[in-house]
């Protein structure tokens, strides 16, 4: 016996396709076939709707988060802070085309406030990201200003806690 | 020593419960789909404001019926959902859980003699409960083709010259059965042309599926015979902060008042606290979890489906309540079978009731992912079965 008599299979409605974000930006591991259970939609309508919203860039990658300090030593992050004068009226733009092309560049965020970037610079290396931020991104002429924070600990990234999984905290039966 | 103790007490069966949790506790590396309790935390802006209320130094007694602040929240919450006005300041009070509204509910409305009709499978408690407070229990059967749903049929035939109440529990645990406005109405007649009390247990009101939970008491005329309990357990993940609470005619909840302030004085304060936030803010933790335990609901079903497991589609709660009698075990067996071959844990059924015997319990109260890796080894279970019978 279906669990729905009458699956969605036509365009999936706004609420659903939120709902289907929400959990794969959770578990990107789900496959299609489970989604359409989970939804009470088509599978086909979840492909679909996949497709459509990677095209659109509202589905930009997959992506699995790693802990990389629990297996190596070579793996280290700085935020640097960047106050620049944009030329002209798409300046922002124009400097963000420019320092996104950088492999060591990981994220990039125009900010409201006391700065103008925020952007998160990995490497294998203290001295490795100081080098790349002074020869590279101090070296943008519109870049007035650098001042970089060193990642010591990482406790929660993306939604997800990195400490080691707390054991079931719950008795293994009860009424 | 044990003839030193109450008779009563020591006739009790004790719970099937805590048995088969004494039996899974010394299996490792088990997964356990026998829980009762969401996998939720609270959410935090209800723990933050416990945690506040604990810095601010609210470590005093309450009033016995609870806070003020609480009791008009729930009074507003309680209209907004089930359409009844309860004055907060006689007909509502706060509770240790909504287990013990429940006892104490029963302590106030049993003369010893009075009969108290209630559904089995149903939650653990109800008939320890009744025969500690020297009723005498009379359970209804419920049935699977009926969806596990109370009929009119079925109640007049367990109403004798002694009934005094009736005991009802939607959305259910552990069968995960919703009764809806229709059901509802037949069941009224019945209870007023026999002049019965109800005690309508709604912990999981908050979750239901694709219908509204409709609560007895708002029927014409069932408010001043109903006491409905309900509390933040289910609703809001706070099972750990034991904080229920029960409405009814103000005489009734005036008496339990009574009982509970002798018994208890007061539930814990800083849950109260926390509680009033629950109110005020939580709507939206609720749709949330909600949406979740649908998600998870759909796929379990699916699954069961898929490996045969005859099962009712549950509209309600968060448990589900397969048929293993095609196994040929008793729903112990297969379910300490399953354990020590597969290390997945399910509450044998019997465990809500000699009629729930035949079936077992299995909770989605967990991830997704935890619950694939039980259905993948519930189905390396029924493989090896079906192997080993060719």
């Amino acid at each position: 016996m279906s669990i729905s008599q009458k699956k969605e299979n036509v365009q999936m409605q706004k609420e659903k396709i939120l709902s289907l974000l929400r959990l794969i930006e959770q578990n990107s591991g789900l496959s299609e076939l489970d989604l359409s259970i989970m939804l009470d939609v088509e599978t086909q309508a979840i492909h679909d709707a996949i497709s459509a919203l990677e095209k659109e860039g509202v589905i930009c990658g997959y992506h699995t988060l790693i802990y990389w300090d629990k297996i190596t030593d070579n793996d280290v992050t700085a935020l640097v802070e960047l106050r620049v004068t944009p030329q002209g009226g798409d300046g922002y733009e124009k400097l963000a085309e420019k320092i996104k092309e950088y492999p060591q560049v990981k994220t990039l965020y125009l900010m409201s406030g006391a700065y103008d970037f925020l952007v998160m610079v990995t490497g294998q290396n203290m001295k490795e990201i100081a080098l790349f931020v002074s020869g590279k991104l101090a070296s943008i002429n519109e870049v007035q200003n650098t001042t970089t924070h060193f990642i010591l600990t990482k406790y929660k990234e993306l939604g997800f806690d990195l400490e080691a999984k707390k054991a079931g905290e719950r008795m293994v039966v009860t009424p | 020593m044990k003839e030193m103790l109450s008779k009563k007490i020591l006739e009790m069966k004790p719970s099937g419960i805590r048995k088969f949790f004494d039996v899974v506790n010394e299996v490792p590396g088990v997964i356990s789909l026998g829980v009762g309790e969401p996998d939720f935390e609270t959410p935090y802006h209800i723990r933050e404001a416990g945690i506040q209320a604990l810095q601010g130094g609210k470590t005093f007694y309450t009033s016995n019926s609870g806070l003020q602040n609480l009791r008009n929240e729930i009074s507003i919450y309680t209209n907004k959902k089930i359409g009844n006005q309860y004055d907060p300041n006689t007909e509502v009070m706060v509770t240790v859980g909504g287990s013990e509204a429940i006892d104490i509910a029963l302590r106030t409305i049993i003369n010893p003699g009075d009969e108290i009709i209630y559904i089995e499978p149903s939650f653990v408690s109800y008939l320890p409960c009744i025969l500690m407070a020297d009723g005498i229990p009379v359970a209804i059967e419920l049935k699977p083709e009926n969806k596990f749903r109370l009929t009119k049929d079925q109640l007049e035939n367990a109403i004798t010259e002694k009934s005094k109440a009736l005991i009802i529990s939607y959305p259910n645990n552990p069968t995960g059965a919703i009764m809806e406005e229709e059901d509802l109405r037949e069941l009224v007649e019945v209870i007023e042309k026999n002049n019965l009390l109800v005690i309508s247990d709604e912990i999981y009101s908050e979750l239901t599926y694709g219908k509204k939970h409709v609560s007895i008491a708002s029927f014409s005329g069932m408010k001043e015979r109903t006491i409905v309990i309900n509390g933040f357990s289910k609703n809001f993940a706070m099972t750990g902060w034991r904080l229920g609470y029960a409405m009814g005619n103000a005489e009734i909840i005036s008496q339990m008042v009574k009982v509970h302030q002798y018994a208890i004085m007061c539930a814990p304060t800083i849950s109260q606290y926390a509680a009033v936030e629950a109110l005020q803010n939580g709507e939206e933790d609720i749709c949330n979890m909600r949406e979740s335990y649908n998600q998870r609901r759909r796929y379990l079903y699916h699954e069961l489906s898929r490996l045969e497991l005859p099962c009712f589609l549950p509209e309600g709660a968060f448990y589900m309540f397969p048929d293993i009698r095609k196994f040929g075990m008793t729903s112990e067996e297969f379910a300490i079978d399953l354990l020590n071959k597969e290390k997945v844990a399910v509450v044998p059924g019997n465990a809500f009731g000699d009629c729930g015997e035949g079936f077992i319990r299995i909770s989605y109260a967990y991830s997704i992912s935890e619950l694939k890796e039980a259905v993948r080894r519930i189905e390396n279970y029924i493989m090896d079965k079906h192997t080993t019978e060719l």
